[in-house]
């Protein structure tokens, strides 16, 4: 049983670290050599994010595992992503848009944490802040031109829409561990987010000619460990090394 | 399928350093604002630069390689207008 400020530094380390891996796969994939570029060095900051997250959460558990043995030794319902990272790229389209969906609920995040008591967790949020804007912009901009593009683009784009949107959902569903770090001023409480992305969002996707799909009461649970079939397939790739060869270095 | 090229752009960058944007390549973009991104991913990841400039390729009109001797060759013997070709007086410093 994790403390509740444990499992909130593993739901951002998690979410950034699955999004990032899933966003690696485009590596020598991409449409073009620019965006090719312009994914890695996404991916990259993303791991980074994750990397100093779980540094952090293996000092806060005390059991002695570091980022490493937390990346690539447990299982995926240790797991505390959001499903959304979760999911398959799908086409390009797909890909920038859940970049966007997610950057869009990391930026007031990390605002947030600015102000948290958990001093390393501020640090980390102050680093984060800066890349989290820029992607923000990266994969805003896309959105925009592809949604408001041509007419294979826009249908593209909404049907990923469709797809992505009921797992932004889990963003804001509330839970013990929210309120008790919110209520020790370690972390913001992840509902409290939702106005401020909902107004960023809308802004976009209205300028991206895009329609906003109704509410379901579908809920994903990623952040509480439970995860779709995608990321078991997802580890698998990303852990068989360390678990062939466990402790190898290079 | 129709296959259409985005427009080329020239990159300058302007180092941490450095006064001027110098050339440092080329990114294929849709519109400026996108190859302003590009141009950050592909070309200052490494901490190269502080400024970016982009200019449509086509927006740039080179001189003509063929016309190269007319062009430069006539500068070749006026070595007077070198500074150095000159002697200053002693009093003069700095120049």
């Amino acid at each position: 049983m994790y403390t509740a400020h444990l499992e909130y530094v593993l739901r951002l380390a998690d979410s950034a670290l699955i999004l990032g891996q899933r966003l690696s796969e485009w590596t020598g994939h991409a449409p073009v050599l620019e965006e090719e570029l312009a994914l890695a060095n996404i991916a990259l900051d993303l791991i980074g994010q994750s990397r100093l997250l779980l540094t952090h959460a293996g000092r806060l558990e005390a059991k002695g595992r570091d980022e490493d043995q937390l990346a690539f030794l447990r299982a995926d319902h240790q797991y505390r992503n959001l499903t959304l990272v979760e999911l398959p790229n799908g086409d390009f389209g797909r890909t920038v848009l859940r970049n966007f969906l997610f950057s869009v609920f990391q930026r007031p995040l990390w605002e947030a944490l600015l102000s948290s008591r958990d001093t390393e967790l501020a640090a980390i949020a102050e680093k984060s802040l800066k890349e989290t804007r820029y992607h923000l912009r990266h994969n805003g901009e896309w959105v925009v031109r592809l949604g408001d593009g041509t007419e294979e683009s826009h249908a593209r784009m909404q049907s990923a829409l469709d797809y992505l949107w009921p797992y932004t959902m889990e963003f804001f569903t509330e839970d013990a561990v929210d309120d008790e770090v919110a209520a020790a001023a370690l972390g913001v409480a992840w509902p409290d987010l939702q106005p401020a992305w909902e107004a960023a969002v809308q802004r976009v996707l209205t300028e991206a000619t895009l329609a906003i799909p109704g509410r379901t009461a579908f809920r994903s649970r990623g952040k509480l460990g439970g995860h779709s079939e995608h990321l078991g397939h997802l580890l698998a790739e990303m852990q068989h090394l360390q678990r062939a060869h466990p402790g190898a270095q290079w | 399928m129709e296959r259409k090229e985005w427009p080329l752009w020239e990159v300058f960058i302007r180092s941490r350093n450095g006064l001027d944007h110098k050339h440092c390549g080329s990114v294929h973009a849709p519109d400026a604002g996108m190859a302003l991104q590009s141009a950050r991913d592909v070309y200052t990841r490494r901490q190269e630069g502080v400024s970016i400039w982009v200019v449509r390729a086509d927006h740039i009109h080179a001189s003509d390689p063929d016309a190269k001797p007319e062009m430069f060759d006539p500068a070749d013997d006026k070595i007077y207008r070198h500074p150095t070709f000159y002697k200053l007086p002693d009093e003069v410093d700095h120049m």
